[in-house]
C-alpha cells in the first residue's frame, strides 16, 4: 500500500512540473494542443495526489502501525473521525493535505475556465503547477508521510500507536485545521490569477472579477479557521483565553489582515482604476504569507506552544519564498508603467481616502503582528540575543489599531466617492455620533471608567448605527416606491446590491465581536485551593467544593471536583471540572467547567491537588465572550450574502469605456 | 496644502503613534533568552530584567504549594530553582522531563520567579518509536 501513496505521490510530482512546462511551452509556441495536454495533466496530478491521501487515510483508518506516520499520530482506541482528522494531525500528513487540496483548487479552476482567458490561463496554470510541484517536492522527498519504521524484514505489525495528541481531540480540532488550511491554499488561485493577468499585460480587471468570490470564500475559510481555532483554545487549553499572540495564532492572522485590506482595496480599482499596483502588492503578500505562515508553523523558527518539533523542511520553504518573492517583484517592477493609476486621490474627506486608511492601518497591524513574532529572530541576527515581545506589545499596538478600524467601518460607508463636504458629514453623522455618545454616557453613568472598553462600545453604537441608517433609508425608499412591507423591501434592498448590504451585515458582525472582545477588559481570575466542603467567592458568584470523583475508560483515566456554583445565595448548577491522563501517550489533559451565558461564562479550571486533600483551581469570569461566537456567525451569513449574484442587472459606465463586449453588473 | 500633503500628515501621524506605542511596548515587554549558564554570571545585572530561560524539568522536582509551584530546571547539568505564582494554569504537558520555557525575573537569592511557564513534550510530535517490534 505505502509503495503505491509514495509512487503516486511521484508521479504527480512529475506531472505537475510537466504542466508547469508544458502550457508555458504552449503558449509560447503557439500550440493549443500542448496547453490542452498540460490542462489534462492538471487533473492527473490531482488524481495522483488523491490516490496518494486515499491510501494514507485508510492505512490510518486500518491501523497500519508500520507507518511511521500511523503510528504517531494515531491508535486503536480513537473514535473514527479523530483518526481521519489524524491525515492533518502531524507535519507530513498535513503537508500532504496541504498538496491535495492546492492540486483541488487547481483542477477546479483549469476546469471552471477551460474555454476562457486564453492568453492568461496558461500563466495561471503555471503558477499554481510552481506551487504544487514545490508541496510535492516535500511530500516526496523531505517529510514523506510513507515513511515506515522498520523496513520489510517480515514486519507486519507494531502493535498500537501514539495517537492524536489528546489536546487535538476535539471537535473544533477536526474542522478548524482543514478550514484554515481551504483559507491558506485557497490564496494561490487570486495571486495566480493576478500573476497571469501581469506577465500577458490583459487590459481592465478581469482578475480581480474572476477571482472576486474566491477571495471571498477563501477569506472565509480563512476567518472560520482563525475563529474555531480560538474557540477551541478557550474551550480546551484550560488558560481561559482565545488569543494569546502566539507565533503560530500570529502566523494565521497575517494572512488574513491582508486579504482583508485586499478585500476593501479592489474596490477601488473596480470603481476607479486607483491602487493597481498596490492590490497586485497585496495579493501577492496574502500569498506569500500563507507559504510563511505554514513555514513559521512548520520549521521551528521562533518557540510555540504549538508544538512542532524542528525540522529540515525550514530551507526549503525559505528557497521558495525567496525564488517567489524575486520573480513576483520583478515582474511588478517591470510591468509598472501597465499599473499606473486612473484616477487621483481628490480629498482627503472622500471613500478613496477611508479605503486608504484601512489599508494603511490594517498594513500597520499586520507589520506590527510580523515584527512582534519575528522579533527574537530579528534581534539575535541584529543585537546577538535573543530578545520575545509579549502579548502587552501586541495589544498596545493594535488596540488603537482596531478602535480606529471600528470607527472607519462606521465612517467608510457614509462618505462619498471623490470629495464629500463637512455639511454632508455633519448631516449623515448626527445620529450615529448622538447614540454613540449617548452609549458612552450610559456606561460611565453606571460606572465603567475603563477608557478603551467605553471608547469600544461608543464606536460599536456608532457604526451600527450608521449601518442600521443605511438599511432604513434603502429599505424606505423601496417600500415607498413599491408599498411593499418594510422588512420584505429590506431584502429586495439587500438583493439589488448583495455586495454592498452583505458586507453591511459582515460589518455587523465585525461590531458584535468586538462587542465581546471588549469583555475582556472586565474578566475576574482567581486561583483558589479549596478542600472538601470549602468554598469561595468569585465576582457576584460563590464556588464550593461537594464532592470528588475519579474513574478510568479505555482511553483515559479521569478525576474531578463537583463544585456548586451559586449566585447570591442561589443555587446556579452543579459544574465538575475534570483532569484526564491518556493512557496511550502517557499525556494529561484538562476538561474546564464551562458555564456559557450571554452576559458572562464561569469558567473552572482544575488544575491539582494541593497539600491535604485540598484542590487547585483556576476560577475566571469571561463577561461577553459568547458574543464573539455570535458575532462569528454574523459574519459568515453576511458573506454568504455578498456571494449571492445580485437581483438587477446594469451596465457600469466605466466599463463601457474600457469597452468589454457584454455589458456587466453594477457593483457598488 | 494640497490633498497629497495632507494625506501624507495624517498617516504619518497616524503611524507615528503606532510606532510610539509599539517602541514602549518593546520596552515594556521586551524578554531575553537566556541560558541557565548565562543568569548565573550574570550577578545583579539580571535583577529586574525580564528573562526567558529554557530547561529539562528534573523529575519529582515539582512541589506544589498553595498558589505557588516549585520546580528544578536542568540545563547542561546547571541546575535553576524556579517558582511560579502566575494566575494561568501550567499547561497539560508540564510534568517531570518535559522541556519547559520560563518566563520572569531572577531575585537576590538566585530563585527564579516566573510568571509564566510554558512546557512540550520535546517527543509528542516526530518522537523517535521505541515500541517493541513483533515479528511474525
Amino acid at each position: 500500500m505505502e509503495n503505491l501513496g509514495a509512487l503516486a505521490i511521484l508521479l504527480a510530482f512529475c506531472f505537475a512540473i510537466y504542466a508547469m512546462v508544458g502550457s508555458v511551452a504552449g503558449k509560447l509556441a503557439g500550440r493549443p494542443f500542448l496547453i490542452q495536454s498540460a490542462q489534462r495533466a492538471v487533473y492527473t496530478v490531482w488524481a495522483l495526489v488523491t490516490i496518494a491521501a486515499v491510501v494514507l487515510v485508510y492505512s490510518i483508518i486500518q491501523g497500519d502501525y508500520r507507518l511511521a506516520y500511523v503510528w504517531e499520530t494515531s491508535n486503536k482506541t480513537m473514535p473514527v473521525q479523530y483518526k481521519f482528522a489524524a491525515w492533518w494531525g502531524g507535519q507530513a500528513g498535513s503537508l500532504l493535505f496541504w498538496s491535495w487540496l492546492l492540486a483541488t483548487y487547481s483542477a477546479v479552476v483549469t476546469f471552471q475556465n477551460r474555454r476562457k482567458f486564453r492568453e492568461m490561463m496558461p500563466y495561471v496554470i503555471a503558477v499554481l503547477m510552481f506551487t504544487q510541484t514545490f508541496f510535492l517536492i516535500l511530500n516526496a522527498f523531505v517529510v514523506s508521510p510513507f515513511k515506515l519504521l522498520m523496513a520489510g524484514k517480515g514486519v507486519i505489525d507494531l502493535g498500537d500507536g501514539q495517537g492524536l495528541n489528546p489536546l487535538l481531540q476535539y471537535w473544533t480540532m477536526v474542522i478548524h485545521p482543514p478550514m484554515l488550511y481551504l483559507g491558506y491554499v485557497g490564496f494561490a488561485v487570486p495571486f495566480a490569477f493576478a500573476m497571469g493577468s501581469l506577465i500577458t499585460k490583459q487590459p481592465g480587471e478581469e482578475w480581480i472579477k474572476t477571482t472576486r468570490r474566491w477571495t471571498l470564500v477563501t477569506w472565509l475559510f480563512q476567518s472560520t479557521g482563525i475563529v474555531l481555532g480560538s474557540a477551541w483554545a478557550y474551550a480546551v487549553l484550560g488558560w481561559g483565553g482565545y488569543w494569546a499572540w502566539d507565533p503560530v495564532e500570529n502566523a494565521s492572522l497575517l494572512p488574513w489582515i491582508t486579504a482583508t485590506a485586499f478585500l476593501h482595496s479592489v474596490m477601488m480599482q473596480e470603481k476607479k482604476g486607483m491602487m493597481k499596483v498596490w492590490n497586485m502588492v497585496l495579493v501577492s503578500s496574502t500569498f506569500f504569507l500563507c507559504i510563511f505562515g505554514t513555514f513559521l508553523t512548520r520549521s521551528g523558527v521562533v518557540q510555540s506552544v504549538h508544538a512542532f518539533a524542528e525540522s529540515p523542511i525550514g530551507k526549503y520553504f525559505v528557497t521558495f519564498l525567496a525564488i517567489g518573492i524575486s520573480l513576483t517583484v520583478y515582474l511588478l517592477l517591470n510591468r509598472l508603467e501597465f499599473l499606473k493609476s486612473e484616477s487621483q486621490l481628490e480629498s482627503v474627506l472622500s471613500r478613496e481616502s477611508s479605503f486608504m486608511f484601512n489599508n494603511l492601518i490594517l498594513l500597520a497591524s499586520c507589520f506590527s503582528v510580523l515584527w512582534g513574532t519575528l522579533f527574537p529572530v530579528i534581534t539575535e541576527y541584529t543585537m546577538g540575543e535573543k530578545i520575545s515581545v509579549d502579548k502587552p506589545f501586541f495589544d498596545r499596538v493594535n488596540i488603537p489599531i482596531a478602535l480606529f478600524l471600528l470607527l472607519l467601518t462606521g465612517v467608510g460607508p457614509l462618505i462619498a466617492w471623490r470629495r464629500s463636504s463637512f455639511e454632508s458629514l455633519k448631516k449623515a453623522f448626527r445620529w450615529p455620533t448622538i447614540v454613540g455618545v449617548a452609549t458612552a454616557l450610559i456606561l460611565m453613568a453606571t460606572g465603567m471608567r475603563h477608557v478603551y472598553a467605553l471608547m469600544s462600545f461608543m464606536l460599536c453604537a456608532f457604526v451600527m448605527t450608521t449601518v442600521a441608517l443605511e438599511f432604513w433609508k434603502g429599505s424606505r425608499q423601496i417600500a415607498a416606491k413599491s408599498g411593499q412591507f418594510l422588512p420584505m423591501a429590506m431584502i429586495e434592498l439587500t438583493h439589488r446590491n448583495t455586495r454592498r448590504y452583505g458586507g453591511y451585515l459582515v460589518h455587523v458582525g465585525i461590531v458584535i465581536m468586538f462587542i465581546g472582545f471588549t469583555g475582556a477588559a472586565f474578566n475576574i481570575d482567581k486561583t483558589v485551593e479549596l478542600a472538601q466542603g470549602q468554598s469561595t467567592d468569585l465576582g457576584p458568584y460563590n464556588i464550593k467544593v461537594i464532592g470528588y470523583e475519579e474513574g478510568e475508560n479505555d482511553q483515559y483515566r479521569w478525576d474531578r471536583v463537583v463544585i456548586d456554583l451559586s449566585k447570591n445565595g442561589s443555587h446556579l448548577d452543579t459544574v465538575k471540572p475534570e483532569r484526564r491522563f491518556f493512557i496511550a501517550s502517557q499525556t494529561p489533559t484538562t476538561d474546564v467547567a464551562l458555564r456559557r451565558r450571554l452576559n458572562e461564562d464561569v469558567y473552572i479550571n482544575f488544575a491539582g491537588t494541593g497539600a491535604g486533600n485540598s484542590y487547585v483551581m483556576q476560577t475566571y469570569v469571561f463577561p461577553l465572550v459568547t458574543w464573539i461566537w455570535i458575532g462569528f456567525i454574523v459574519v459568515l451569513f453576511g458573506t454568504f450574502v455578498c456571494l449571492v449574484p445580485d437581483k438587477k442587472k446594469l451596465v457600469f459606465p466605466r466599463m463601457e469605456v474600457v469597452g468589454i463586449g457584454k455589458p456587466e453588473k453594477v457593483q457598488s | 496644502m494640497s490633498k497629497n500633503l495632507k494625506f501624507g500628515l495624517l498617516a504619518a501621524v497616524i503611524l507615528g503613534t503606532l510606532g510610539w506605542l509599539a517602541a514602549g511596548g518593546v520596552e515594556q515587554t521586551a524578554t531575553y533568552y537566556k541560558e541557565i549558564a548565562e543568569i548565573q554570571k550574570m550577578g545583579n545585572d539580571s535583577v529586574d530584567k525580564r528573562l526567558r530561560v529554557g530547561g529539562d524539568i528534573k523529575a519529582n522536582s515539582i512541589v506544589r504549594e498553595g498558589n505557588k509551584v516549585h520546580f528544578t530546571l536542568i540545563q547542561n547539568n546547571l541546575t535553576l530553582n524556579v517558582v511560579y505564582a502566575g494566575s494561568d494554569p501550567l499547561p497539560d504537558t508540564f510534568k517531570d522531563g518535559s522541556q519547559a520555557v520560563a518566563d520572569g525575573k531572577l531575585a537576590s537569592d538566585g530563585v527564579f520567579h516566573a510568571t509564566k511557564v510554558q512546557a512540550k513534550c520535546a517527543s509528542k510530535y516526530e518522537a523517535k518509536p521505541t515500541g517493541s517490534v513483533t515479528r511474525g
